[in-house]
């Protein structure tokens, strides 16, 4: 599926860095679950709803937590970002009031080696003191 | 007092930051061009071999492909200080890993397909996968031709016959005398693995070779200029034909520093006629084929005084270049002029060597040498001390550098060289150092299964770079008084562009939502700059656009001059408008000057404002192939880590507590993101302390080259608390006053890890990367010592 949406649709956000599952950089939210779209296969998701990090732009707005990232600090080099956001937005979907190590646990699957993670945290933790 | 700054030292979001958090940021694999081919190369399985037979016939006739080639067909050599490398291996390989031919076809699977058809036939040679046995004068050779290789001689020594592609020395004082002064001597051996520098994104590169050799490349590279001259070095081209555009990098920390896959993708292009040919490297190439950090042993004697002053000290370093020298020779050098560590020495001497081994050749990563050369060092200096029986933070300030001291090249160093007392200070008291543990307490705390320590360790590092190493930028500015930057240093998620703009609004004063830094660096396009490396940017980068930003107001002033009649020198600029200091309603809008003033009747005067800024470092020196003096360093970073663990007795697992990080910086460009390369630094520098290692069969194979088996750290391992604590001496020459400090915060986690055990438990622990069955492994030896003593 990451090939599918990458080179077939040109949905760039997508990124490989690694194809065999560990890094999260090709992270969307299948049915609102995060995966790792290298691991599945295209057809597999007939039928299902894929969210990708451009979704997130509502109206050429930054979603809360796209808008958070900004001000934190916490995107870098830029290619682990698109996956890190839809791990964090599947979870405050999930669980609008997380706490830190629900956070981390949600990111895990998500490497960066920019960031050193402390402000992609501060960013996730920032948007749920607005959440209800 | 400092001076109160409108945009300087804020936090202010990376202009780069909504194309990041939007996914928009295009990265060279995210590009294709019409026409565009897939590139794959078929790998040696084996890390030293003759190759007796290579056939593409059967690739060749594949359908789909357009070229195969082999290192038969390209008979050019690439290096950066040493030239000892071919596009694709050529009669031997030397590492497993090394590409030996290459496919370009219509699509990456019929590439893929291609590369499996090659048929290669190898004599397998044995392998040289220890520095030590490399070393060794009668070692059987890498590079039998060494003494034949071009390289850059100022600054280099290869030593024929020998796997000795560089030695660098340092020799000041008496050396001899010092260690027969010394009441103790302490001598120890440290030992660094090999680690990848792991960029979220990996190598990659698109080329097109066109008619009349015209060559254009996209490539996830640091140092555009780098790429286009050596790639001219290579082919015998002239740079005016060459093009180099590097789109959004995804992190480099050096693995992108120099000339990777441009080269070979290149040629596949060019025998396809000009095709545009692409070339994305897997992660599994990424461990294997790309470089990776040298491997490093070495030794350590210092003379001590009983009062706690170091009389000599003694390092001798072995770097395990791998297969190619290509930048291990100048960590080899760097290492070796700075491998004293920020002290000072009466006596010392240092012998830096770059070995060749059949391993995964090294090159720059963040730190260049440092991160390795520290780990010993630090954990050496507690050592000393506690030989010594004084605090180990009491023996450092008595030995630590001072304005005044001379170091081992013979630098004077001055008040402007910023302090790292202070960063030792104000890092061991953020953990609340009060002294060693004492053994009964140990003991105490060993029995509730828990037990915390404390450690430190201090840093230094200079950019190491050509003594004529340079920037250049300009800024053009628009009809509507918006500037654009042009500067060829690139921005890999290092976060330089943003202090870059915050430096324009600050001279100009125009807001920065008016300035843009033009990404996409295109070496057709910008002004030249050295690379991108050694974290020199923000100071030196920096110090440009300030000029940039002046030879700017100097042509608005000229032309204000004229229209107010009076002197240039009689303006201030401020909200978007040039003004006379003594009249303030004689003023112009930026806008009014940017495109040419206009009179009331028509006539027009000046023209298109645009501002050229260089800066060059001055009066660095090469230095003494005997002796090493000489002045290296345009500026020194210093810095202190401190560390609380808490072990676990029954299983080694250790948690970090905190991580207190102080570096004296100059002076704080963007607060922000100056806290996100120091605390990425720390986990970066965490990763190479506790997890990752290359590690290899007894046969030169690379046996964990994934992600499965070579991980990095996770959200979930870092430290509970990490406190980052700028220290602001400024530095005559940085933008601002600042130092560079991307590099710094990486250099030193491991022998604070290293010392905070060994405060905890009293383990001498020598090897990175410490895992937990390391400490577990080192406490059951100490007990087995220890405990019929005890019983």
């Amino acid at each position: 599926m990451l090939e599918f949406l990458h080179d077939d649709l040109a949905i760039l956000s997508v990124k490989e860095g690694c194809g065999e599952g560990e890094c999260g950089a090709c992270t969307v939210m299948l049915d609102n679950k995060p995966v790792n779209s290298c691991l599945i296969l295209a057809v597999e998701a007939d039928g299902t709803s894929i969210r990708t990090v451009e979704g997130e732009v509502k109206d050429g707005k930054l979603s809360p937590l796209q808008e958070s990232f900004k001000k934190n600090h916490a995107t870098q080099c830029g290619f682990c970002t698109p996956g890190m956001i839809m791990s964090a937005q599947s979870l405050l979907e999930r669980n609008p009031k997380p706490n830190e190590e629900e956070i981390k646990e949600a990111i895990e699957g998500n490497f960066c080696r920019c960031t050193g993670y402390r402000q992609i945290i501060d960013a996730i933790f920032e948007v749920t003191k607005n959440a209800k | 007092m400092s001076k109160e700054y409108k945009y300087i030292g804020k936090g202010v979001p990376r202009i780069d930051a909504d194309l990041k958090v939007t996914g928009q940021a295009t990265y060279v694999g995210d590009m294709s061009f019409p026409g565009m081919l897939h590139a794959k190369m078929l790998i040696s399985p084996h890390a030293h071999a003759k190759i007796k037979k290579i056939d593409t016939s059967k690739a060749k006739a594949l359908d789909g492909v357009a070229a195969a080639l082999t290192g038969e067909d390209l008979d050019y050599q690439v290096g950066l200080y040493m030239v000892d490398k071919t596009i694709l291996a050529r009669e031997k390989v030397r590492y497993h890993g090394e590409p030996v031919a290459a496919v370009a076809a219509e699509t990456l699977e019929i590439a893929e397909k291609a590369v499996k058809l090659i048929e290669v036939e190898y004599e397998e040679l044995k392998p040289l996968l220890d520095v030590e046995e490399a070393f060794n004068e009668k070692a059987n050779l890498i590079h039998p031709n060494l003494g034949s290789y071009s390289h850059v001689q100022t600054a280099f020594f290869p030593k024929p016959g020998t796997n000795i592609c560089h030695h660098s020395k340092i020799r000041r004082g008496d050396i001899d005398k010092g260690f027969q002064e010394a009441d103790v001597i302490v001598e120890r051996e440290y030992n660094n693995p090999s680690v990848q520098h792991v960029p979220m994104e990996t190598h990659g590169a698109i080329v097109q070779w066109g008619i009349g050799d015209r060559v254009t490349i996209w490539t996830s590279a640091q140092s555009p200029f780098t790429v286009r001259n050596l790639f001219c070095h290579t082919f015998k081209l002239s740079h005016h034909q060459v093009r180099v555009i590097v789109p959004y990098v995804g992190g480099g920390f050096g693995g992108k520093a120099g000339i990777h896959l441009e080269p070979l993708v290149g040629c596949l292009s060019r025998a396809t006629g000009g095709r545009p040919v692409k070339l994305i490297a897997t992660r599994k190439e990424e461990y294997n084929t790309l470089p990776c950090r040298c491997g490093l042993k070495y030794k350590i004697k210092t003379g001590l005084m009983k009062d706690g002053k170091i009389v000599a000290q003694k390092l001798t370093l072995l770097w395990s270049a791998g297969a190619y020298a290509d930048y291990a020779v100048n960590v080899t050098r760097a290492s070796g002029y700075s491998a004293g560590g920020p002290y000072f020495y009466p006596n010392i001497s240092t012998d830096s060597y770059t070995v060749y081994t059949n391993m995964v050749f090294g090159t720059a990563y963040r730190g260049f040498g440092h991160v390795e050369l520290f780990w010993g060092l630090e954990r050496h200096m507690d050592y000393c001390a506690r030989e010594l029986g004084i605090d180990p933070y009491e023996f450092r300030m008595k030995n630590l550098l001072k304005p005044g001291d001379i170091t081992p090249t013979g630098e004077k160093l001055k008040d402007d060289s910023g302090d790292i007392r202070k960063c030792l200070n104000a890092a061991a008291k953020e953990i609340g150092w009060d002294g060693v543990k004492s053994e009964q307490q140990r003991i105490k705390e060993m029995q509730s299964g828990k037990v915390r320590g404390k450690g430190f360790a201090v840093l230094h590092k200079a950019p190491a770079m050509p003594t004529n190493t340079s920037s250049s930028c300009v800024i053009k500015m628009n009809e509507n008084g918006s500037v654009i930057l042009n500067i060829s240093a690139t921005d890999y998620g290092n976060g330089t562009y943003t202090p870059m703009a915050q430096i324009i609004a600050e001279e100009m004063d125009i807001p920065l939502d008016k300035i843009h830094v033009a990404y996409e660096t295109d070496t057709d396009r910008d002004p030249y700059d050295w690379q991108t490396v050694a974290s020199r940017f923000a100071p030196m980068g920096g110090r440009a656009v300030i000029n940039a930003c002046n030879d700017l107001k100097r042509k608005m002033s000229e032309v204000a001059a004229k229209v107010f009649e009076c002197s240039p020198d009689d303006f201030i600029f401020q909200d978007e408008k040039i003004i006379h200091k003594s009249d303030p309603q004689k003023f112009i809008y930026y806008d009014k000057l940017a495109t040419g003033y206009v009179y009331p009747n028509g006539n027009a005067i000046g023209g298109p404002l645009i501002g050229v800024g260089v800066y060059m470092a001055e009066g660095l020196t090469h230095l003494d192939k005997e002796t090493g003096q000489g002045l290296p360093a345009f500026n020194w970073t210093y810095g202190a880590h401190a560390i609380e663990v808490e072990v676990d007795v029954e299983t080694g697992e250790f948690t970090i507590l905190k991580i207190a990080s102080a570096l004296d910086v100059g002076k704080v460009l963007n607060y922000e993101s100056l806290k996100g390369q120091v605390i990425g630094g720390i986990i970066q520098g965490l990763g190479t302390a506790i997890c990752e290692r290359y590690v290899y069969d007894n046969k030169g194979r690379l046996l964990n080259n994934s992600f499965t088996d070579n991980k990095i750290p996770t959200a979930k391992d870092i430290p509970l608390e990490i406190v980052p604590i700028f220290i602001e001496t400024p530095h005559d020459e940085g933008a601002y006053g600042a130092r560079g400090a991307a590099e710094h915060p990486m250099i030193s986690v491991a022998p604070a890890i290293g010392n905070a055990l060994r405060d905890a438990l009293g383990i001498e622990l020598t090897e990175m990367p410490i895992r937990a069955e390391d400490v577990w492994k080192a406490l059951k030896e100490k007990e087995l010592v220890f405990e019929p003593a005890t019983v």
